[in-house]
């Protein structure tokens, strides 16, 4: 696309030799920094740190299942692998990697100069490194990280040693910096968009925003809650999940999928806004059906509190409330369907580039439906019920998490980075990462699907021979992936550094829409002081 | 942008209370909980079962299993006097449990039940059950109590075998009775002469 240098018509009251200057330099820039855009790059930089943590414990599990028997990893610490990735994961790679994406540019595409509250946005990025270091050392301290799985269930989670008490410290400070971002952002969206921009002419990624950060700052504290009870059982005789005390181990997993149920939205609610921002911008059309996509959300973030039981076909529920959880949940297909339709018909007849953006956009769309699709069939309790606890369950949530939400982070990166770098990233560099990332995360995770349906149970570091040949594929495949993501380390740091040598213009895509590519490219410190009116 | 200062305050001050609050709901969920399974009648492990059909089908035999068990290193002996019995749905039988406190000092503690198939724990009904309430023992003290109880004659035809399970646990620190107890329902069950 064109290549321009800096343009220089947007004016605000500093002159050109301040424009950047107005911060401490070295270290304690990043650390006193109350600027959204250097907070926005920080939690960028944290969640791919964090990324590559939980990539490498990845890489230890399907190290250990290439084949049968124990190679590699003691059972212990395989059930600390698998626990811990999912963790990090969401709460550590997934989540922050959003807030970033929110932290730079929801000031930008609503005209605002900075984040309502900036310096409570310095201590919501801060305290996650804490939380990280608390979660990796728990690896190194006797007994272990936390083993009994990322939903941290009773009674496991009560008798397990002083790593799951680290753990349940990481989820408090991890769920006190989300809660905070969520407070920000809402405060941002509702109080200083920029004249003129009322709700509805807002840019999708604000809606989802928007919504996102109301189901976290309704879910955050209910999980703190559950995890707060889990450490009074643990350390001060209280018995809310232990029978012995009269307490119920399944009643955690109902406060618990009250969390998480929700939780599944906040991630893949901010994907569809980045999605429903990318696909119109390289249909060259505005986005179909802009208002049904508004109400779409919302209704996907309302049903998701109603839910949560889908997730425990198995406790014993009564058949009442199965039918009642199965009829909900297949519900939420109905939203669903109606955003995936509206991507579709808003390429319908548009002029259609394929720059890399738009590529983990449409592999994003393809794999997402899938992931929802064989959630539906989830959603079946008979079907559950022979499906639990199986890979396949394994399967359907990595084809919504990493070709949903993670997928459409790239995109998000490969859309926005030459906002954020001032350079554009290699075209063909970028296509080869997202058809090497298609390919092996397809190799890694289908086959999982066949695993599960055959009866593979998930959580073990050892299985029935029957099923080695689709663990050596997955496992091959998973290295696949893990490589191709240094791959991408280093096609951004070429874009970051500028050694792709292509500059970015103020607005490098034609077909984007949106305040963010009013401003130059890199966006300066501070922009949007005088703010922009919106017609 | 004074008034923007203020509007962001409030919206933080009304954003701040709605955490708490639900902050607090994950804290009431505790008790809703409790409540609706006392309502709907769903997992509730302290109240004699109702029975409706007393019907004996004796075209049946289903052969029920006694087992129990302790958590951690508690210090009991725990076992049912017999550990299978032959039965005919609908027919009233008794079992009888010894506990003995081995420790030197009072121990509190209360049994759970659960079953095996999951199927068979709705048809399984107990009348009396020592599981009812917790259990004081003094030191040393050896104690033989029972379980009534009968099989519904509705359990499903292909179930032949039906295992109760008890799990003795201490109360930590002699803590009281399970919440879930119907108030006023909570009588120990008294120790019974052993029977013939």
């Amino acid at each position: 696309m064109a290549s321009v240098p800096h343009d220089h018509t947007h004016g605000h009251g500093h002159d050109a030799a301040h424009d950047h200057d107005h911060h401490p330099t070295g270290i304690m820039r990043w650390v006193t920094t109350t600027n959204h855009k250097d907070i926005g790059t920080m939690y960028m930089l944290f969640s791919f740190v964090m990324f590559i943590a939980g990539g490498i414990m990845a890489l230890g599990i399907r190290a250990e299942l290439f084949q049968p028997g124990l190679q590699v990893v003691r059972p212990e610490l395989f059930n600390q692998l698998t626990t811990l990735h999912g963790i990090v994961m969401i709460f550590g790679a997934i989540m922050p990697a959003f807030v970033g994406f929110a932290n730079w540019m929801l000031p930008l595409q609503l005209g605002a100069p900075d984040m309502a509250f900036a310096r409570m946005n310095n201590w919501s990025f801060w305290l996650l490194p804490p939380a990280a270091i608390l979660l990796i050392s728990s690896f190194f301290v006797p007994g272990g990280a936390a083993a009994g799985g990322w939903t941290l269930y009773p009674p496991l989670s009560i008798q397990s040693g002083i790593g799951m008490d680290m753990m349940i410290f990481a989820v408090h400070i991890m769920g006190a910096s989300s809660i905070m971002g969520s407070i920000n952002i809402i405060t941002t969206i509702l109080n200083m968009r920029a004249p003129g921009m009322t709700l509805m002419k807002m840019p999708m990624f604000a809606w989802t925003w928007l919504i996102t950060a109301f189901l976290l700052i309704a879910t955050m504290p209910v999980l703190a809650g559950a995890v707060t009870m889990l450490l009074t059982d643990r350390h001060f005789g209280t018995t809310f999940f232990n029978a012995a005390g009269g307490g119920d181990p399944v009643m955690f997993q109902h406060i618990f999928w009250f969390f998480g149920h929700p939780e599944v939205y906040i991630i893949a609610l901010p994907a569809f806004g980045v999605v429903s921002q990318i696909i119109p911008a390289f249909s060259r059309k505005p986005l179909f059906g802009y208002a049904s996509m508004v109400y779409a959300t919302a209704s996907i973030a309302i049903l998701s509190f109603i839910v949560w039981a889908h997730h425990m076909y198995t406790t014993g529920l009564p058949v009442a409330g199965q039918l009642y959880f199965m009829y909900a949940t297949m519900l939420i297909a109905v939203p669903t369907g109606v955003k995936v339709f509206n991507w579709l018909a808003t390429m319908w007849r548009g002029s259609i580039t394929l720059e890399t953006p738009m590529l983990f956009c449409l592999g994003f769309l393809f794999l997402f439906t899938m992931g929802g699709f064989t959630g539906l069939v989830l959603s079946l309790t008979p079907v559950d019920i022979q499906l639990h606890d199986t890979y396949y369950v394994v399967a359907h949530f990595h084809y919504v998490m990493v070709a949903g939400a993670l997928f459409s982070a790239f995109a998000a990166v490969y859309y926005w980075g030459p906002k954020w770098t001032g350079w554009m990233y290699e075209e063909k560099l970028g296509k080869i990462h997202f058809w090497w990332s298609l390919i092996a995360f397809n190799v890694t995770f289908f086959p999982q699907h066949f695993l599960g349906l055959a009866g593979m149970p998930r959580r073990i570091p050892d299985y029935n021979q029957q099923f080695e040949n689709w663990n050596m594929i997955s496992s091959v495949g998973a290295f696949a992936f893990g490589l191709a993501q240094v791959f991408f380390i280093w096609v951004v740091w070429r874009m970051a550094t500028g050694k792709s040598g292509i500059r970015a213009a103020a607005k490098p895509w034609d077909g984007a829409e949106g305040l963010e590519w009013t401003v130059p490219s890199p966006a300066p410190y501070h922009t949007f002081e005088t703010p922009p009116v919106v017609k | 942008m004074k008034w923007l200062e203020f509007a962001n305050k409030t919206m933080l001050r009304k954003l701040v209370v709605f955490t708490l609050v639900m902050f607090a709901f994950g804290f009431a969920l505790v008790p809703i909980y409790q409540k609706i399974c006392e309502i709907t009648g769903v997992n509730e492990l302290l109240r004699p079962d109702q029975v409706k059909n007393t019907q004996v089908d004796a075209s049946r035999t289903i052969k029920v299993e006694f087992d129990a068990n302790l958590r951690g290193d508690s210090m009991w002996t725990f076992k049912p006097e017999v550990t299978v019995l032959n039965l005919h749905p609908g027919e009233l039988a008794t079992v009888v449990y010894e506990i003995t406190n081995t420790a030197s000092r009072d121990i509190v503690g209360q049994a759970i039940p659960s079953y095996m198939p999951m199927l068979a724990a709705e048809h399984f009904k107990k009348l009396e059950c020592f599981c009812f309430a917790k259990q004081t023992f003094a030191a040393n003290e050896t104690r033989k109590m029972p379980v009534v109880f009968l099989i519904d004659p509705a359990l499903p035809p292909d179930v032949n075998t039906v295992t109760l399970s008890y799990t003795f646990f201490e109360m930590p620190g002699g803590a009281p009775a399970a919440s879930r107890a119907p108030a006023g329902k909570l009588e120990a069950a008294q120790p019974v002469v052993e029977p013939s």
